[in-house]
């Protein structure tokens, strides 16, 4: 009943992961032990939780095609849902986790409502209205940030099973294991069933239905599934890298920085989500570093930042130009490249 | 019961929205003229606004007499019309909408940046010459500076109407809005026809630049008024200019209303959302908004 995607029979050949595989060994094993502090604070915090929120919209935006300019909407429902489940019900780290998941994937269902009926634009327009009402929402009421004056929270330590996971290494260790685990989740949810019903309602809405996918089922699932990972990577984002939960810090821009993230990395692939992340995450960092070896302070941090928009929004239009397909396409290019001449 | 002061205090805050209504349609004209033509949800327009806006500001506190100042700064936007159709459309001439709109994404933070790096990013006092003093009508206060803001717009709209309505180009204009491959096959300048409709849109954003400079001041927030503008298109039609200025006066009272009446019972601040959520519930109704050409379509 799905079968309107082309997906070839694959051979049961687990060697060929031998590279993911040895990703997640370096991940896991090699950088807790010798990446200095400075990395995993600056750029694998920010990267786990950037790739997180990229392989959630990846969902809805790649695979699903529906456009969403409201990513960041989600993620603070995430966060704070997380911050006052574990404030007022003080429940274990995995329950709280689910449950604000659960949270975000609620208020990501209200508002994937409007797609049951508005296409294209007018749907990527209507999801700005969750950026809004959410990041206002979250500022006027006091009882979401427990009426704390700056509306700033620094976030409560975390917890599992009576171990402090406050250290840099156990925050990126538990970040690591919820983007692990949730990506491979995802990955199971594209290739099986649902994936494919979501593939053929992006390619051709009208015949999907017709071949009896279900589509308003589908679409739903499609947001409520995209807003809790999204929800987790908000989560990720305030309590292992931030340690902080604001409103402020989840608005348009990081919205933009999201849809970003896939378009450079590559729509409707996994690991475009993790290159596009790598890329936002580590490029302000290199031009800072760059323009102070190059002009030793001379540009202020101001000027810095619109460098960076405009080198930002030039790498968006030069990657819609030259590789729509983004960077996943480019890693696979070099990658047959090696193959050809080894 | 509502008393009389009430009343007047009603008809106050609806003319009030309607004529800053008239501000957000002015926005959504410069949206509407390239979507038309182009298929193209240009969300650099709100950048455009900033950038003319600056520009123009800029060449005035130079010493430029303002009818140059705003000669040189159409002329620009023009310029900068043409340069986006041939570094940024051209390559991209038959893609998806989706891809064009993420395009013009990109595009509003170059403009962006590029317009404060250029002109600086502190805040800009711009004075038209336009009073602001309200005047009073049967007991209702009414600012001067709206309703001439007001009869811009109204300028501008008659004077675009007449433009595609009686030129050469602006048949051209309407050909290709119409069918691309046909106009194309009757051997129109695909490429020119965007580049003159994206400078026209420039021109669009100089003087809602301007009208909304004078307001708020030109600073980078100027160009956070695409986020005003986009819900007014969603509840017009993308494609119709008459549904711009409808939904705009429409969104416009509204809002005001809800601000005044609604906004003290949850806090107030409801105007950066509530637009949206008019937009949305309206589109539940009709998912065509009130204007666009009922099409369903994909991207």
């Amino acid at each position: 009943m799905s079968a309107i995607v082309d997906t070839p029979p694959q051979t049961q050949n687990y060697l060929r992961h031998w590279p993911l595989v040895a990703v997640l060994l370096a991940a896991f094993i090699g950088v807790p032990a010798f990446a200095p502090v400075y990395v995993l604070e600056a750029i694998l915090l920010p990267f786990l939780a950037l790739a997180l929120a990229g392989v959630g919209l990846n969902l809805l935006t790649g695979y699903g095609g529906q456009v969403s300019l409201g990513s960041a909407a989600f993620m603070a429902v995430g966060a704070f849902a997380a911050y006052n489940i574990q404030l007022r019900l003080a429940l274990a780290l995995p329950v709280t986790i689910l449950l604000s998941a659960l949270t975000a994937a609620t208020v990501g269902l209200i508002f994937g409502l409007p797609s049951l009926r508005l296409r294209g634009f007018y749907l990527a327009v209507s999801t700005l209205a969750a950026q809004f009402f959410v990041q206002w929402a979250l500022t006027k009421f006091g009882w979401f940030s427990n009426y704390s004056p700056s509306g700033v929270i620094s976030a409560p330590g975390l917890t599992l099973f009576g171990y402090s996971l406050d250290s840099t290494t156990s925050r990126y260790l538990l970040a690591l294991t919820l983007v692990t685990l949730i990506t491979l989740g995802v990955w199971a949810f594209t290739n099986g069933p649902l994936g494919n019903d979501l593939i053929a309602i992006r390619d051709n809405e009208t015949a999907a239905q017709i071949i009896g996918v279900p589509v308003l089922k589908t679409k739903l699932v499609a947001f409520a599934v995209s807003s809790a990972i999204i929800g987790v990577a908000g989560f990720l984002w305030a309590f292992t890298y931030l340690r902080t939960v604001e409103p402020a810090g989840f608005d348009l821009d990081r919205s933009f920085d999201i849809l970003f993230i896939i378009i450079i990395g590559g729509l409707a692939t996994l690991r475009g989500a993790f290159l596009g992340a790598g890329l936002i995450v580590v490029f302000p960092l290199l031009l800072s570093r760059l323009s102070a070896l190059a002009f030793g302070g001379m540009i202020d941090s101001g000027v810095l930042e619109l460098v960076q928009r405009i080198i930002l929004g030039s790498l968006i239009i030069a990657f819609l130009i030259v590789e729509p397909n983004g960077l996943a396409a480019i890693l696979d290019r070099v990658k047959r490249g090696f193959a050809r001449t080894f | 019961m509502m008393d009389w002061f009430g009343f007047l205090f009603l008809i106050e805050v609806t003319i009030g929205g309607l004529l800053s209504g008239v501000m957000y349609a002015l926005v959504a004209i410069g949206f509407v003229l390239i979507y038309k033509t182009s298929g193209v949800l240009n969300f650099a327009q709100g950048a455009m606004v900033l950038f003319a806006a600056l520009t123009f500001v800029s060449l005035v506190e130079a010493g430029v007499p303002f009818v140059f100042a705003l000669i040189i700064s159409a002329a620009i936007m023009v310029a900068l019309g043409f340069a986006i159709e041939r570094t940024v459309l051209r390559p991209l001439a038959n893609r998806s909408p989706m891809t064009l709109f993420m395009a013009t994404l990109g595009l509003s933070y170059i403009i962006e940046g590029a317009a404060q790096i250029i002109w600086g990013t502190e805040v800009h006092r711009l004075d038209l010459g336009i009073s602001n003093a309200p005047f009073q009508v049967a007991g209702v206060f009414i600012s001067t500076f709206d309703l001439v803001a007001a009869a811009i717009a109204g300028v501008l709209v008659a004077s675009l109407t007449a433009f595609f309505r009686w030129t050469r180009t602006g048949l051209a204009f309407r050909a290709v809005a119409d069918d691309q491959f046909a106009a194309l096959a009757v051997g129109l300048r695909l490429d020119r026809t965007w580049a003159t409709v994206w400078a026209a849109a420039g021109i669009v954003a100089l003087v809602a630049g301007l009208l909304w400079g004078a307001r708020l001041g030109v600073q980078f927030s100027l160009s956070l008024i695409v986020l005003k503008a986009l819900p007014v298109l969603v509840l017009g039609g993308f494609d119709s200019v008459l549904g711009a200025i409808v939904a705009g006066l429409a969104i416009g009272a509204t809002e005001k209303l809800a601000e005044v009446y609604l906004g003290p019972f949850v806090g107030g601040g409801i105007e950066g959302w509530f637009a949206y959520v008019v937009a949305l519930l309206v589109l539940l109704i009709r998912p065509s908004g009130l204007f666009g050409q009922k099409l369903v379509e994909r991207f």
